[in-house]
Formats: C-alpha cells, structure tokens, sequence
C-alpha cells in the first residue's frame, strides 16, 4: 500500500517538475507547480510528518502560488503565452543530469537499511522549537519582518517614476 | 515500508530538474519556480533522514523536521523579496527575461 502511494506522488512530483521547467505556458507552470508541491506534501505524509504536510498545503498552496500567480500577472507580457529557454539549455540538460548521476551515486552506495518510520508528536516539535531551536525561531521571524520591509519598499513607486 | 533510499533518489531527481530549470529558463519569474522545486527537494531529504533515522546514532529530537520548517519559512520569504525585486526591473525596464536585464555586465 506504502509503495503503490509512494509511487503515484512520486510521479505526480516528477512529472509536475518537469512541468514545470519544460512548459511553454507561464501559468501552465504555475499550475504544475501546484500538483507537483502538493504531491511533495503526500509525500510528507507517507513519512508520518503530518505537520509539515500541513504546513506544505498552507504555505506552498495557500501561499507562495497565490503571490506567484500575482506576479505572472503584473509582469505579462507577449511572450508568455510562449515563453522559449535560452541559448545553454543542452548545457543545463547535462549539467543537471550530471548532478542527479553524482547524487543518485551517492545515495544508493551509502544508505542505511532496515530503518523504520518514526513520528513526532506535535506537542515535541512544538517544545523543541520553543527550546532548543529558540534563537533559530527569533530569527526567522526577524529573516520575514526584514524580508516583507524590504519587499514593500523595493516595490513601491512613489514619487521616482520615470 | 518504503526504504529511505527512494526518497533520498526522489529527491535528487527533483533537484536536478529544478537545476536545469534554473539555468534554462529565461524568465526570473520561472526561475524562482524551478528555486522552489530545488527547495522542495531538499526539504523531502531532511524530513525522510529525520523520520527514518530517529534515534539512530546522533540523530535526535527530529530536527530534521524542524530545519524543514525554517526551510520554508526562508522560501516564502525569498519568494517575497524575490518578486518585489521582479516587479522593480519589470517597471523600469519592461522586461522579466534575465538575459536581458545587463546592466552590470561587462
């Protein structure tokens, strides 16, 4: 059962990836990403991480696509119906082929066997991040205050257009 | 049961394609998408490691779980910054391609 859902996200994910990268269309894209983010959340939940698979659909799906689709959106242009890739695209294929044959290599020389698949509580990981992952956590929330600062004041267009 | 390894290969197939998509695509708003993909695929890694190796060697308190989710929270604020920045050089000059946008190159 395990491995009948791992192999449908697992596609779901791929497939939508390559969607995306490979697509003609910007919002085509977009959507693809969407299928392929939420399989990754699937994903999560065949790993017991309930919480992240949460966290996946709220922040991906809720979230990052919305703003993604705003800024296709604001920036249309003619091309996007048919956006093409630049010149290096055959040097990008072996680039990133070479990659996934290092760490595919990698990965199946050294991986541990037998594991099995743990869950955390939510009460543990909620303890944990107030605890041990204090000063991390402040500063994440310092990272987005500064990050949403600076994303209103670079786009904002008072008073210097052109 | 699932062994680790597939996740681990799922994932490095995800991040070789957001790769590729990365150095392919012209437009920086697909750019961002393939980072996201990149990102996706990391986060899958941490979160199989932390929940198939919990307890074994110094593996513990399953923090992979937890850097996944300062993953994502540096994710959505790169997508923020990152599209403000889009809407910036698409105002000034017109364009999102990044083949285009040379200024300071010499």
């Amino acid at each position: 059962m395990s491995w009948f859902l791992f192999t449908i996200l697992a596609v779901l994910t791929l497939g939508g990836g390559l969607g995306v990268v490979l697509t003609r269309n910007v919002v085509h894209a977009a959507l693809l990403l969407l299928v392929s983010l939420m399989a990754v959340a699937g994903i999560y939940l065949i790993l017991l991480a309930e919480f992240l698979a949460l966290v996946q659909v709220l922040i991906y799906g809720g979230a990052i696509i919305i703003v993604l689709l705003f800024a296709i959106m604001l920036t249309r242009s003619d091309e996007y119906p048919r956006i093409g890739d630049n010149r290096q695209w055959p040097l990008a294929a072996v680039a990133a082929l070479a990659l996934l044959g290092v760490l595919s290599a990698a990965f199946w020389i050294r991986s541990p066997q037998d594991t099995q698949i743990q869950s955390p509580a939510f009460a543990d990981l909620g303890n944990s991040l107030f605890t041990r992952w204090a000063i991390p956590f402040e500063v994440a929330s310092l990272v987005l205050l500064v990050a949403l600062i600076g994303a209103i004041i670079i786009a904002q267009s008072k008073g210097e257009e052109r | 049961m699932v062994p680790l390894v597939y996740f681990q290969l799922l994932s490095a197939g995800l991040f070789a394609i957001g790769m590729y998509g990365v150095l392919a695509r012209r437009s920086a708003v697909l750019i961002i998408m393939s980072i996201e993909l990149m990102l996706n695929a990391v986060n899958i890694n941490l979160i199989a490691a932390s929940s198939h190796l919990e307890g074994v060697g110094r593996f513990a308190g399953f923090d992979g779980q937890i850097i996944a989710i300062f993953v994502i929270t540096v994710a959505a604020a790169e997508v923020g910054l990152g599209l403000a920045i889009i809407l910036r050089i698409y105002r000034n000059r017109g364009t999102v391609n990044v083949d285009e946008i040379h200024l300071m190159k010499w």
